[in-house]
């Protein structure tokens, strides 16, 4: 399950309210991009023919273990040049779902779940706080789209609308949520 | 490469700030205050228990954060003021008096502090009252969080609080958000302490590290 908002800003003026920060990098991974969107554009063009190629000469579909590392290669090895953060989320038939993140410097991390962006500051103790291991779809939809909601209220720098996506064995589903539509919480 | 910094330890040169994660809440009849008690200078935790809540006058507290010595003055200042205060009214002062006293030092100071004080308590003319005092600005609150540990909780506050909860649920409120807040800030940590001021008075609490509740990764 992996859900992003989508304002992008230039300085103080929003250049955008409608850019879709889910990159599906092959059939069942994506990719949620966060920092300078130049850079993290750039970066998953670079990593999507990588695994393109890669799963080619494998004959199978690409493990999300190799796209996030893939990923992780080009961050590392351009690190002094890039300010782009990722997540790499995705199914495969070995492992199933999983979740990896790659942090600004390069490092790798698998995680049950996780948040990035400048947004994530004000929803990790609603993160840590909500969290359960094993919950169902609906549950994680409820869960993913609380805190884009709550992270959007407080940051000015996220807004617009939600986009979610959901990666099963059966395939991919789009979810688009606009603003108005979001969970209200008490002051709204 | 460095392999030792500076032959002095970094505590005797850093600032000494109160970190912190602080929250006041407005319940029917009354306020709760909760705050952390880490103090670091630079990266040394100076002082672990450290009671963050400072009492302005019997039943009215202040919770600090930023510089640890501008909080604490500006609260001794006040406690001062207030005495005087209340002496010639011949009466307890009331909460707005107290965060307008905070508020007047804090905005003429603006450029020279840099702290920020949360002000709670209850009087007979308005129950129990929250007054934020950031910048040098005066606003009542249902309830306001606060200190570096703060940015972390903005999620969960906005998504658990309720109107009319009762004095025990803003007191689990309270310790659920200082306890998340505290995993996740490296300048909050320590224990716990908890007042909660009615008509009859403040009664304070302190709650242990490892009585905190956990959340799923502890």
């Amino acid at each position: 399950m992996v859900g992003v908002e989508d304002l992008v800003h230039f300085r103080y003026y929003v250049s955008s309210k409608t850019i879709n920060k889910l990159i599906q990098v092959h059939d069942r991974i994506f990719c949620c991009i966060a920092g300078s969107l130049a850079d993290a554009q750039a970066v998953t063009k670079a990593a999507k023919f990588q695994i393109s190629f890669h799963s080619i000469q494998m004959e199978s579909p690409p493990l999300v273990k190799a796209a996030a590392s893939v990923l992780k290669e080009l961050c590392y090895n351009n690190k002094e040049e890039l300010q782009a953060g990722f997540i790499t989320a995705g199914w495969d038939r070995k492992k199933g779902p999983q979740v990896y993140t790659v942090a600004l410097g390069g490092m790798l991390l698998s995680q049950p779940f996780t948040i990035g962006g400048s947004g994530s500051t004000y929803i990790y103790g609603y993160a840590d706080a909500k969290y359960k291991p094993d919950m169902s779809k609906e549950e994680c939809l409820q869960f993913a789209t609380n805190a884009l909601a709550l992270a959007m209220g407080r940051d000015n720098v996220s807004g617009g609308v939600a986009h979610l996506v959901v990666i099963t064995e059966e395939g991919v589903e789009h979810i688009v949520i606009p603003g108005d539509k979001l969970p209200k919480f008490h002051d709204e | 490469i460095m392999l030792d910094e500076s032959s002095e330890p970094g505590w005797l040169s850093e600032e000494v700030k109160t970190g912190t994660t602080i929250i006041a809440i407005e319940f029917d009849g009354g306020v709760v205050l909760g705050s952390d008690s880490r103090v670091s200078a630079g990266e040394t935790v100076v002082n672990r228990v450290m009671n963050k809540l400072s009492l302005l006058h019997d039943k009215i507290y202040c919770a600090l954060s930023g510089s640890a010595a501008d909080a604490q003055t500006i609260a001794e200042m006040v406690n001062y003021q207030l005495d005087v205060h209340s002496i010639e009214v011949g009466e307890d002062p009331q909460v707005r008096s107290a965060a307008t006293l905070v508020k007047n030092i804090s905005y003429k100071y603006k450029e020279e502090l840099s702290a920020h004080l949360i002000v709670a308590g209850w009087d007979k003319k308005g129950g129990g009252q929250v007054y934020v005092t950031l910048n040098g600005l005066l606003s009542r609150q249902p309830f306001a969080v606060g200190g570096s540990g703060s940015s972390y909780v903005y999620g969960f506050v906005d998504a658990e609080y309720r109107k009319a909860m009762s004095k025990e649920d803003c007191q689990q409120f309270v310790v659920n958000t200082l306890s998340l807040a505290m995993s996740r800030d490296g300048s909050s940590g320590g224990v716990a302490y908890l007042v909660t001021i009615d008509e009859k008075g403040a009664e304070e609490k302190c709650i242990l590290g490892n009585e905190l509740p956990t959340f799923y990764d502890q």
